[in-house]
């Protein structure tokens, strides 16, 4: 309670410092106005506003929205040939021409991109973005993960704060599109598909409610942790007999979700039959359980990831893998059982220490090789999901080919989450998720020069270059 | 006879320690034809560097060398200094002591594993040198340890001998402790506050000056009997003297700049500010102090100290002057210190030699060891490391690392000893003790209990 209290306090401090203390010093003034003077104040402040939407320099955090036109661009396709010089344009949030000789429409706002690439936004398909906001000191900020081991009804897209400053520092840096997902427990929850744009989780939403994680029960000798006297272990087979119980328990649980949906559907047909009970958990499984939806089950090593592929094989489930840091030694499960990969462990030490010093830097090039559709993702918690492009450059240091490492991280990831007819790539009818950029958009040197979501110019700022803007000339 | 005796001497060392000297004698390396980035003096094209006994010592167009020296072929690779990493706990088997806040007579000498496989991570990454610090858990913390990484050598070649001493500071929430649980059925250590690490930093100094005059007073002849030692002020002393390098780990500028305000008071300096991820809030008052900075690129948000971290923050603190170096704080990201340097460059513009000194020659300064390592220039320690591509550029890696002319790493090398290890591997699991019970093993025979015989009275009484 004391350090609840102790945390609020900060927290509080810290709000203050940034905004609050600054907009009730303006609003009381305005309060102890007279009424001509206020009207006066309204009056100025409404003139102002419209001359700021007039004005292209002016752009509120959630966009400018029109017709674009983009000149003169390195036009990066992705599911295409690069063109070398051409024009995209962008109407009702849409990319509504793409190549060297696309008609632009009147009215259309010019930017000149002359020098200049043209990329799909990248995605981010293994993120907590949205969900916690500053990791230590600060627990109010965390909504990753509800209490006890059986979520299936906890939504992401409930959680996720778009207000965030994660959104803006993200997307800044390239990334306009994340898969956001609960974690902990043997069921976490169901992760959202989201734009890092919207004032609302709503605008934000590409697949509210996109798939089930599973944290796949996997063989583990750790069973707890002692303040005394540190980590405790079990044998061996006592782990190996945890894990299958786990894995029955899970078995009989999607039976019991399948039971509960028939009895509904009966129900529903003959009134005569008794009302099944309500249970949110149980209704939440069922698209899951009968491979309507994915479900995406976390496993790194060898075992536990043809673990899953004979899960989903006896399920008869939609499977997609998480992590995924020995998938390549299991292709030719995850390929017979149609299982895509979401791999999370560039920023990764490998676990043994007799592995290759590069060994999770190369496993892309050996998924690639192996024929595992795979994407790679952070997997980090929010704020250092602007580092994609670098996870993905990283394995096309170690062996991926180039063009290979940038479709892992837009048109790979779009695959995988059932959205490549609406993003990935640049191609006529897709959303308008475009960065443009002064080079290789995996490169850390490179700068962003515009950034469009949903068709919406957004202005390249975030809590960072306020801050830096705040401090920069301090003397 | 004086001769004599210094020419026995030497004869005496040389058959002593042959091994060594004839290492020394016989090295010559020859890198051919690279893009040198010195970290110094600019960038050079399609230029060799010449290495006699584990030092630079011509760099130049067509250098000549003796007809046993080693060549490597740079064509189309980049050469750097190698990495120096300001910020690290590689090696230690021990990182914090945690149980008073003022731990000052502790040292991380002490707990150095020369196997630890991060070292040999860290070299295929380019790193070669490293500032390893005790944990950030205590106001005033242990003596750090500045190390060559020589993988595969003995501990104590680790150790760079003339760097000179330094010991961790740190404040904030580690230091509070209030973002963890105290064990249970333990009082909460002092101090809980900002506050209270101000008084715990101020009493510690007040106290060690005291001592230095209890021990002036007696080499000044003023006293008879010679103070009794105190290993806890012995270190705070040489701080006052400015002997030893302070090291303060600290987030919030405020914090940060109280230290340096009872520096002031005390007369000593710090040396660098380890993360200040709000640094760049008062660089004008470090860049007066002659104050380094050793921060992250960009890391920020982990934690509430750290929400006010941002990315520009290498780029003001150089602008104003400050000495800034990027560490790693991390086994992991010791791994792309490189690509943390290019992060600088594009946030805030920093130049790319500036840039790359944040990771050689800044922290080598910072640790006092620019003398002999942190830039390709004549004289200096070949610590290199050589890149396939430019190491700003996120495709690169390391294809080789040395550290004093000695190859400790080499991508090639690694490459064809892995089908080796790989069958090595596979033969030791199928050992019977190598297998858990559970899949048909054996258990591994518990050591006995030695010494039975001599059991002293402390092991309860017992024969």
């Amino acid at each position: 309670m004391k350090k609840e209290i102790l945390t609020q306090r900060r927290k509080g401090a810290k709000t203050q410092r940034f905004s609050k203390n600054k907009d009730d010093f303006g609003f009381s003034i305005f309060l102890r106005a007279s009424a001509s003077l206020r009207l006066c104040v309204l009056f100025i402040l409404f003139v102002c506003a419209v001359q700021a939407q007039s004005d292209g320099s002016q752009q509120n955090q959630t966009g400018k929205a029109g017709t674009f036109a983009i000149t003169n661009a390195r036009i990066v396709t992705v599911s295409g040939a690069t063109i070398e010089n051409g024009t995209v344009i962008i109407q009702n949030g849409k990319i509504t021409a793409v190549g060297a000789n696309a008609t632009i429409p009147s009215g259309a706002e010019r930017i000149d991109a002359k020098g200049l690439s043209v990329y799909p936004g990248m995605i981010d398909a293994g993120t907590n973005l949205g969900l916690a906001e500053i990791g230590q000191g600060a627990p109010a900020t965390i909504d990753i993960t509800e209490t006890g081991d059986m979520n299936s009804n906890a939504k992401a897209i409930l959680g996720i704060n778009p207000h965030t400053s994660h959104v803006n520092v993200t997307r800044v840096n390239g990334i306009t599109t994340v898969l956001s997902m609960p974690t902990g427990g043997i069921i976490p929850g169901q992760a959202a598909v989201i734009n890092l744009n919207g004032s609302t989780q709503a605008e934000m939403g590409v697949v509210p409610t996109f798939g089930l994680v599973i944290n796949f029960p996997r063989i583990t000798t750790f069973s707890g942790f002692n303040p005394l006297t540190g980590p405790q272990t079990i044998e061996f087979s006592e782990a190996v007999k945890q894990r299958d119980k786990r894995l029955e328990d899970l078995k009989k649980l999607f039976k019991d979700a399948e039971n509960f949906a028939r009895s509904r559907e009966a129900y529903a047909k003959d009134k005569t039959l008794p009302m099944p009970t309500t249970d949110l958990k149980m209704d939440a499984l069922v698209p899951y359980i009968r491979g309507e939806k994915p479900i995406i089950f976390t496993a790194e090593r060898e075992r536990d990831i043809r673990g899953v592929a004979k899960f989903v094989s006896e399920t008869k489930v939609k499977g997609i893998i998480i992590g995924g840091q020995e998938a390549w030694k299991a292709a030719d499960d995850l390929k017979k059982n149609n299982i895509a990969v979401i791999y999370t462990n560039i920023y990764s030490l490998p676990v043994q220490d007799d592995d290759a010093y590069d060994y999770l830097f190369a496993a892309p090039s050996k998924m690639a090789q192996a024929g595992i559709k795979f994407c790679i993702s952070t997997g980090d918690g929010g704020a250092e999901v602007r580092d994609l492009p670098y996870h993905a450059g990283l394995a096309g240091a170690y062996g991926l080919a180039k063009d290979e490492a940038l479709k892992s991280v837009t048109l790979y990831a779009a695959q995988i989450l059932g959205i490549s007819d609406r993003l990935g790539s640049i191609e006529v009818g897709k959303m308008a998720n475009l960065v443009v950029t002064d080079g290789d958009m995996l490169e850390p040197r490179t700068n962003i020069k515009y950034l469009f979501i949903k068709g919406r110019l957004l202005p390249l700022t975030s809590r960072h270059t306020e801050l830096y803007d705040a401090f920069k000339d301090r003397k | 006879m004086k001769k004599i005796y210094t020419f026995l001497f030497v004869m005496l060392l040389v058959a002593a320690s042959p091994n060594i000297l004839l290492a020394q004698a016989k090295t010559e390396i020859l890198i051919r034809n690279a893009t040198v980035l010195t970290a110094a003096k600019g960038r050079f094209e399609n230029t060799d560097i010449l290495i006699q006994n584990g030092k630079i010592a011509r760099i130049g167009k067509n250098l000549k060398a003796s007809s046993n020296a080693q060549t490597i072929d740079a064509s189309g690779k980049f050469v750097t200094p190698g990495i120096i990493d300001c910020h690290s706990h590689a090696m230690l088997d021990a990182i914090n002591e945690f149980s008073f806040s003022v731990t000052s007579m502790v040292r991380t000498d002490d707990v150095l594993d020369p196997t630890d496989i991060s070292i040999y991570r860290a070299l295929a990454s380019g790193v070669t040198a490293a500032n390893l610090l005790h944990g950030s858990a205590n106001s005033i913390g242990g003596q750090n340890s500045v190390v060559k990484f020589k993988y595969g050598r003995p501990v104590e070649d680790f150790l760079i001998r003339d760097a000179p001493s330094g010991i961790k500071f740190a404040l904030g929430e580690n230091v509070k402790r209030t973002n963890f649980n105290p064990t249970p059925g333990t009082t909460p250590r002092y101090p809980r506050t900002r506050m209270g690490v101000m008084e715990v930093i101020r009493d510690a100094f007040l106290r060690a000056r005291d001592y230095k005059q209890t021990w002036d007073d007696f080499r000044a002849k003023k006293t008879n009997v010679p103070p009794r030692r105190d290993l806890e002020l012995e270190p705070l002393v040489e701080v006052l003297e400015g002997k030893r390098l302070v090291h303060a780990h600290g987030y919030r500028s405020d914090e940060h700049l109280n230290l340096l305000l009872l520096a002031d008071e005390f007369g000593f300096k710090i040396a660098t500010l380890q993360h200040a991820l709000e640094a760049y809030k008062i660089a004008p008052e470090l860049a007066r102090r002659g104050t380094g900075a050793s921060i992250f690129a960009d890391n920020w948000s982990y934690k509430l100290e750290a929400y006010d971290s941002i990315p520009y923050n290498a780029a003001i603190l150089w602008k104003n002057g400050v000495l800034v170096s990027i560490n790693s704080d991390s086994d992991e990201r010791i791994r792309r210190l490189n690509l943390d340097a290019a992060k600088v460059e594009k946030y805030g513009g920093v130049p790319e030699e500036e840039a790359l000194k944040m990771i050689t020659l800044n922290p080598a300064k910072q640790l006092g060891i620019d003398k002999r390592t942190g830039s390709i220039e004549v004289g200096k320690d070949a610590d290199i490391a050589i890149w396939n591509a430019h190491p700003f550029s996120v495709y690169s890696h390391v294809e080789m690392t040395m550290i004093e002319g000695e190859l400790l790493f080499d991508r090639a090398k690694d490459m064809t000893k892995r089908a080796e290890l790989e069958k090595e591997r596979e033969t030791l699991e199928k050992l019977d003790v190598n297998r858990p019970p559970g899949s048909g093993g054996t258990s591994p025979p518990i050591p006995k209990e030695k010494r039975q015989a001599d059991r002293d009275e402390a092991d309860g009484g017992k024969p």
